[in-house]
């Protein structure tokens, strides 16, 4: 079969399995575009600004653990797409994203809409490549899904000059199944050596504490982690990235850890002898002093990036691997060997664990005359009947939701952890919506991370993507309006937002729903009615306390010993 | 400590820039590094000199490993090992003493003298990087007119190698 380069582009993707595109046409991809009209196969999602795209691709990506794949054109198009493009390289997200580029003979002059693209986006992608050749276009093609979905995923640019998709140029065919490539080999299987020393380690905790985190979820190594998690009976926390790879409602799980993680969680790391760090990568959010860090634990760290190992804090066993191989190998040793969990001690531990639990730090004033943020999250958990996919941005809303929302499967929570990107929630809602059309899909936001990719509503009319839109609207950036408060001596620089629209009217003009909730008796009708309306997208801008903070709080440079918690008269 | 990293690369556009970018977007030193292809022309072999804590040499090989175009990377001051660099340096020699004093270090040094003119030399010397600042120190600095340096290359020693 006989192809032009953009014939090649369409073809590849529907060979690859891909079946959305999220993008944004121009000049530098309009013959790519052209061969995606005259197919039916891949369908595109055209998105109102190239963030936009990316990050839908994300959402994508992240609901359903296949790469996300968005096409944007050369210049802006590519610089737009950036951000998307390091919200999912630091959260290790798989995604294939095209960028056209000016034809060859012109690069390097200053041509119109022209930017290295593969020199901007190098530090933020786990590879990416510039095609030169169209001989080079299909291989490529083939290594940027091959390298984007293996070892730690994470996203992949490739750079399509316009000449290389010429549609008078064409060349022969055939879907690569397989690519190799020497200089790329990641490692699966963990060293059995040292899965049998951190057995042993493990065995012999009196106060173990498993912290395991996104590398659980995009590896599916949930069931696995669920299998070792109650053949011990240890405690486990999720970092944010990782939560719902272990169901939140059950009662080994001690709820998130770090900065504003729960007292139980982070007491449970600070005084715990043996620390057992599954997929998590021991970030500043999480472990707070790194000097302070589990000062009585010999950590044993399994991750598939070995650089990940002994980055931030030294470890004492190591593992690289798959952890849904090494956490079934492990789950082999632990059954097979003469030695089982010290029950007594474990008694003890639990016992500790309790008194902790019962401080019961997530406690908020529910008297309130004004809607809490939490109690809407309580309300959106009840709605939905803890079965939604939630997306958000960034802030307090999102801490309020990691917390409140008790995540019982992996894939539902869909955040940017890593990179911290407000505008992401959205967008992202998109993609998982079209990933899951039958599927409960809200984005948890703010007043402030809404309008940074709001435009992305027109997108929602366009394919009736039904997103409940949960808008705490405190008329602040709340996180830092709340360290302003802490530490700037409440000098609120910048952090108050005048001036917002009517979000009701601004919903409705988009063609959607909208409802405005002042009073907290109405918080729960209004859920109702929102989560009833099943093929509208309806944005509930709830009117909340300006006030509230996000408790508890680990303030930067203190230990997980060193909460604020919240008082209550 | 002083480490020398060397490692196989692919010989892509590019490549040169990831390792480059590596270094300055995670704060490593570089103190020199140079790069050529190999017999095979698909592979580029780069050495790589630079300082750290055990533990910061640790994450630069790991790091280095991850890039997706490096093949093979080991650090050769591990063990035994050859360490090189090429000197070509241009000094004045506009009087017979200098004339002849100049000669007789590079002589010395087991330098070379490339290129003459009335007014000047130019060296070529070869050795690790402290035979070539104690050359230069042997000089009158003020005949000194350039020194070009090319960064260390080193190889290790006996069977230990690199290949793809």
């Amino acid at each position: 079969m006989k192809l032009s380069g953009a014939e090649i582009v369409v073809q590849f993707l529907q060979d690859e399995g891909v079946e959305y595109i999220f993008g944004y046409p121009g000049g530098a991809v309009l013959h790519i575009y052209d061969a995606i009209f005259r197919q039916d196969n891949v369908r595109h999602i055209l998105v109102r600004h190239e963030q936009g795209a990316v990050h839908a691709a994300d959402g994508y990506a992240r609901a359903t653990g296949k790469p996300g794949v968005a096409l944007v054109t050369s210049g802006p198009g590519a610089t737009n797409a950036v951000t998307g493009i390091a919200t999912a390289f630091m959260d290790s997200i798989p995604m294939v994203v095209l960028t056209g580029q000016v034809a060859t003979p012109f690069i390097g002059s200053d041509a119109f809409q022209e930017v290295d693209a593969v020199g901007i986006t190098r530090p933020c992608v786990k590879h990416n490549f510039l095609v030169k050749n169209l001989d080079d276009l299909i291989p490529t093609l083939k290594k940027a899904f091959y390298i984007a979905t293996t070892g730690r995923p994470g996203p992949v640019v490739v750079d399509v000059p316009k000449d290389i998709t010429d549609p008078n140029i064409k060349i022969s065919y055939e879907y690569p199944e397989t690519i190799e490539m020497r200089s790329y080999q990641p490692t699966v299987k963990g060293h059995s050596g040292q899965i049998n020393r951190a057995v042993d380690l493990i065995l012999s905790a009196k106060r173990p504490m498993i912290y395991s985190g996104g590398g659980v979820v995009l590896g599916d190594a949930s069931d696995e982690l669920i299998a070792f998690t109650r053949a011990l009976g240890y405690p486990i926390t999720n970092t944010l990235m990782g939560l719902g790879a272990y169901p939140a409602t059950d009662p080994q799980f001690v709820g998130m850890l770090g900065m504003h993680g729960t007292y139980e969680a982070n007491m449970g790391m600070h005084e715990s002898d043996v620390l057992i760090a599954i997929g998590a990568r021991f970030d500043d959010r999480v472990t707070g002093d790194v000097k302070k860090f589990c000062p009585d634990a010999r950590i044993i760290h399994i991750d598939i990036d070995p650089s990940s190992i002994s980055k931030n804090v030294r470890v004492d066993v190591p593992i690289v691997g798959d952890i849904k191989h090494v956490l079934g190998d492990m789950n082999k040793v632990i059954k097979a060997h003469k030695n089982k969990p010290d029950a007594a001690a474990l008694k003890q531990w639990w016992s500790r664990i309790d008194t902790w639990r019962d401080k019961d730090c997530l406690r908020y004033d529910r008297n309130s005359a004004l809607i809490k943020p939490q109690y809407v999250i309580e309300q959106l958990y009840q709605a939905t009947s803890g079965d939604a996919y939630i997306t958000s941005d960034v802030g307090q809303h999102q801490m309020f939701a990691a917390q409140f929302y008790k995540f019982d499967k992996p894939r539902r929570w869909i955040n940017s952890g890593g990179l911290g990107t407000m505008g992401f929630g959205l967008p992202a809602a998109l993609g998982v919506q079209l990933a899951h059309k039958d599927a409960t899909v809200a984005c948890v936001t703010g007043e402030a991370s809404i309008q940074m990719c709001i435009q992305e509503l027109s997108t929602a009319m366009q394919y009736m993507l039904p997103i409940k839109v949960i808008n705490l609207n405190n008329r602040y950036m709340g996180m830092v309006r709340q360290w302003q408060e802490m530490f700037y001596e409440s000098r609120y620089s910048h952090s108050y937002l005048d001036a917002l629209p009517d979000f009701m009217k601004l919903a409705e003009s988009y063609g959607h729903v909208g409802m405005r909730i002042e009073n907290p008796k109405d918080v729960e009708a209004a859920m109702k009615e929102a989560f009833a309306m099943k093929d509208r997208l309806v944005f509930l801008d709830f009117i909340t306390d300006q006030t509230e903070n996000v408790y508890p709080m680990i303030a930067a440079g203190k230990g997980h010993h060193e909460m604020h918690e919240r008082e209550l008269a | 400590m002083r480490h020398i990293i060397s490692l196989l690369m692919e010989n892509e556009a590019g490549a040169l820039s990831r390792v480059a970018g590596l270094f300055s977007a995670r704060g490593y030193n570089i103190e020199s590094l140079t790069v050529a292809p190999t017999e095979d022309p698909s592979l580029s072999r780069m050495t790589i000199v630079t300082r750290g804590s055990e533990e910061v040499i640790e994450q630069i090989t790991k790091q280095l490993n991850k890039l997706i175009d490096v093949v093979k990377l080991a650090d050769i001051s591990d063990g035994g090992h050859l360490e090189r660099e090429l000197m070509l340096i241009k000094v004045r020699a506009d009087s017979p003493e200098l004339r002849d004093e100049t000669k007789r270090v590079t002589d010395i040094f087991n330098g070379r003298v490339l290129d003459v003119t009335d007014e000047t030399y130019v060296i070529e010397l070869t050795g690790t990087g402290d035979k070539l600042d104690a050359f230069i120190k042997a000089l009158d600095e003020k005949c000194i007119i350039e020194t070009v340096r090319s960064g260390s290359t080193g190889i290790s020693r006996g069977e230990r190698a690199l290949h793809a």
